[in-house]
């Protein structure tokens, strides 16, 4: 009698919390979709690569070589998700430091993005790193308080509790506790703060990890100010990676936003692109001092020069004068598409540091295999995954109806 | 804006306590490396004088048999020298054959043959030592730089950082280690030399003390100066390296990379990381000044009952 009770509260809260008020059928059947179909067939090829990779090694399922140590694992799941992970402290620090609290709707999200971004850096730092299991060793074991990576390891650990801290009044809204919410809502303003301060530090220091080698990064890519470019094209990432992810939103969960937020959601857009585009300025015009800091104007003419100014013209400055464009002619698609390139040149100028301009003057160069590729391809897939499964249940992109919102 | 004793207290409290940490990481930073190990007059050191190999890789062989790591392949074949070969997870040591111009040698003279020993050079103050988040690597004050394969988590920064080209990783392995020269650390403690030097039957290779191996290598350059390049590769060569190399062409006709800065590496890293402590004073009081500012900024302005509400949600 007991249990029948029990079972049946049990089930009603799954039913209400997990399968979106459907049954257990229903739900599953309302999951056959065209998209779904595609998310399962990268997971199904994916799955068993990195099954693949743990149980032969890296050297069976990479192109990894003694020459060439790092490959798109780090130099796109690690140093591009990162990047685009940033989208959590500029936003916070937007509404909650600067006071902008216009931009509230798009926050939360943001939020949730740069916690599963981090998530899924630590994800793709597993599969690559030789002895995984020791990854909380920097943080418990022995601290080689020397080194750039000691520094991101910490930050990295760190920042992801701040972000999940950050994340927890839409959980406890989920839930219903309404008191723990009123706690963790206080931890608000101090969460940003630190998470402000673990952000500009390990984004810049990713960058500096590449100080340490001066014979081996192409002089264009290898500067002194590098841990600054790291620094504020990680703002850039941000902002255009809110532009992206928030028009996705609006198209994917429309279901779940009331009247009247796709005009907000426009204003939003126009506003985040201004400063995008001033930041991206700054961005290029930093780039130019460092080109002429170490002289290297000789060098643009080569083959890796031309390619430098593809993503020093291509990716840098024709976003910012896009973003500019649709900031100031309050043209929305111009600065969604302006978005768009900023987060691709985000991902160029990672690829670039850590694989095209590393290692640049060595015969053997690196090129991913199908296996690096596809585990790079199902580890996006996942955070896309659990991306919509949280706002699907949780209050993200709506507000809760027993906490109504600033907006 | 109100701000009560109590507020006041919370918003600096909160900023002091972050500077104070930041403040206290300014005081208690770690020395550097460098710092931490300094190279005394002892520490060891070895001298490759490429003008008397033969290319017998009996260097080879006995590391191999000392680590007990696969005999060296192709060993007594010279068809081993056709390409030439890095240091790799199954061999801590490799010679290489190239053929160089002689210094003093006519143009269009016959190329001379020349024998390259390569290894961990041993550097006074490794970058990779600096490089490692879990100080698997670590420079001795004896000389070698060892690593505790006890705590490596195979981040592989080391195969980065090292201007050398040195550690190997064994990608082979489901479960790998970093490997590299260890410099026969525990042959050394029993009074021993490195097995490589011990087996060298040519003389290209002398053991001893750094600063004594230092006077050697001068030694032979001056007494045969028309003969040796005037240059000890490693005296300066990323600060310094325990290996030192002489030869008689030119070092980079010999596979030596000659673009390696003349300073210790973990000064390349130095700058951002001493910034850190002061971005951890700054931030906190910035950041929470520019909250206040843009609070009461906001508070200036007459809210409405929704607004105020909102506010005691979204504090």
């Amino acid at each position: 009698m007991h249990d029948a009770i029990h079972d049946a509260v049990s089930v009603s809260w799954a039913r209400e919390k997990i399968f979106l008020g459907q049954s257990l059928g229903e739900y599953v059947r309302g999951l056959v979709t065209p998209w779904n179909a595609v998310a399962a067939l990268i997971l199904a090829a994916g799955l068993p690569v990195i099954a693949y990779r743990f149980a032969f090694g890296l050297g069976a399922a990479t192109n990894l070589s003694q020459t060439n140590p790092w490959g798109i694992w780090i130099g796109i799941d690690v140093l591009s998700g990162v990047a685009l992970a940033a989208g959590g402290y500029t936003l916070a620090s937007t509404v909650y430091l600067f006071g902008l609290k216009q931009y509230y709707p798009v926050l939360r999200a943001a939020v949730l993005t740069g916690f599963l971004g981090y998530f899924f850096v630590v994800v793709g730092l597993l599969v690559d790193l030789g002895r995984p299991w020791r990854i909380p060793y920097p943080v418990i074991y022995s601290y080689g308080v020397t080194s750039v990576m000691f520094l991101v390891a910490w930050h990295v650990f760190l920042y992801l509790t701040v972000q999940f801290l950050e994340f927890c009044p839409a959980i406890f809204e989920w839930l219903g506790w309404r008191t723990v919410r009123a706690w963790a809502a206080r931890l608000t303003i101090g969460a940003t703060v630190f998470g402000v301060i673990l952000s500009t530090l390990h984004q810049s220091a990713l960058g500096a990890l590449f100080l340490m080698a001066p014979g081996k990064v192409h002089p264009l890519w290898y500067s002194p100010f590098i841990p600054v470019y790291f620094f504020v094209s990680s703002v850039v990432a941000g902002l255009a990676m809110v532009i992206v992810e928030s028009a996705l939103s609006h198209r994917i969960f429309r279901d779940q936003l009331e009247p009247g937020r796709h005009a907000d959601l426009d204003r939003i857009t126009l506003g985040l692109g201004k400063a995008a585009a001033v930041v991206l300025f700054t961005y290029f015009f930093l780039k130019l001092i460092g080109l002429a800091d170490g002289d290297h104007w000789a060098l643009l003419t080569t083959p890796l020069g031309g390619w430098f100014l593809v993503e020093l013209v291509g990716f840098v400055l024709v976003p910012c004068f896009l973003f500019a464009h649709g900031a100031r002619e309050r043209r929305v698609r111009a600065v969604r598409v302006a978005a768009a390139l900023a987060v691709a040149g985000i991902v160029v100028n990672r690829v670039n540091v850590s694989l095209v301009a590393l290692n640049w003057n060595v015969a053997e160069r690196y090129l991913p295999s199908w296996m690096e590729v596809m585990t790079t391809v199902t580890i996006v897939t996942l955070g896309i995954l659990t991306f919509r499964w949280i706002v699907n249940r949780m209050p993200v992109l709506r507000d809760h109806p027993a906490y109504p919102a600033l907006h | 804006m109100d701000v009560n004793r109590r507020a006041f207290l919370k918003l600096a409290g909160g900023a002091g306590v972050a500077s104070a940490a930041g403040a206290a990481a300014v005081v208690t930073r770690p020395r550097r490396a460098s710092a931490a190990v300094r190279h005394g007059d002892d520490a060891v050191g070895m001298l490759v004088d490429t003008t008397r190999c033969v290319g017998c890789r009996a260097c080879e062989a006995a590391c191999s048999e000392t680590h007990r790591l696969p005999a060296p392949a192709m060993l007594g074949q010279d068809t081993v020298f056709a390409k030439v070969r890095r240091t790799e997870s199954t061999s801590y040591t490799v010679v290489n054959r190239f053929a160089a111009a002689a210094e003093g040698g006519a143009a269009g003279a016959p190329a001379a043959v020349r024998f390259v020993k390569t290894q961990c050079m041993h550097c006074v103050d490794p970058a990779c030592a600096s490089a490692c988040l879990v100080k698997a690597l670590e420079k001795t004050p004896e000389g070698p730089v060892v690593y505790h394969r006890d705590r490596c988590i195979g981040c592989r920064y080391c195969m980065v950082a090292c201007p050398f080209g040195v550690p190997a990783f064994e990608y082979e392995k489901v479960l790998p280690y970093v490997t590299k020269c260890t410099f026969c650390v525990e042959r050394q403690q029993q009074s021993q030399a490195p097995a490589c030097a011990t087996v060298c039957p040519s003389g290209a290779l002398t053991f001893g003390t750094r600063k004594a191996l230092l006077e050697t290598a001068k030694t032979r350059i001056y007494r045969d100066a028309e003969r040796y390049v005037h240059h000890v590769y490693g005296e300066r060569e990323a600060g310094g390296t325990s290996w030192l190399y002489i030869t008689d062409v030119p070092f980079e006709q010999v596979g030596f990379r000659t673009d390696v800065p003349m300073r210790p590496f973990p000064e390349l890293t130095w700058t951002f990381l001493s910034a850190v402590p002061f971005v951890l004073m700054l931030w906190p009081p910035f950041l929470m000044g520019l909250y206040t500012f843009s609070r009461e900024r906001r508070e200036a302005r007459p809210a409405t009952e929704a607004e105020r509400t909102r506010e005691t949600t979204h504090a």
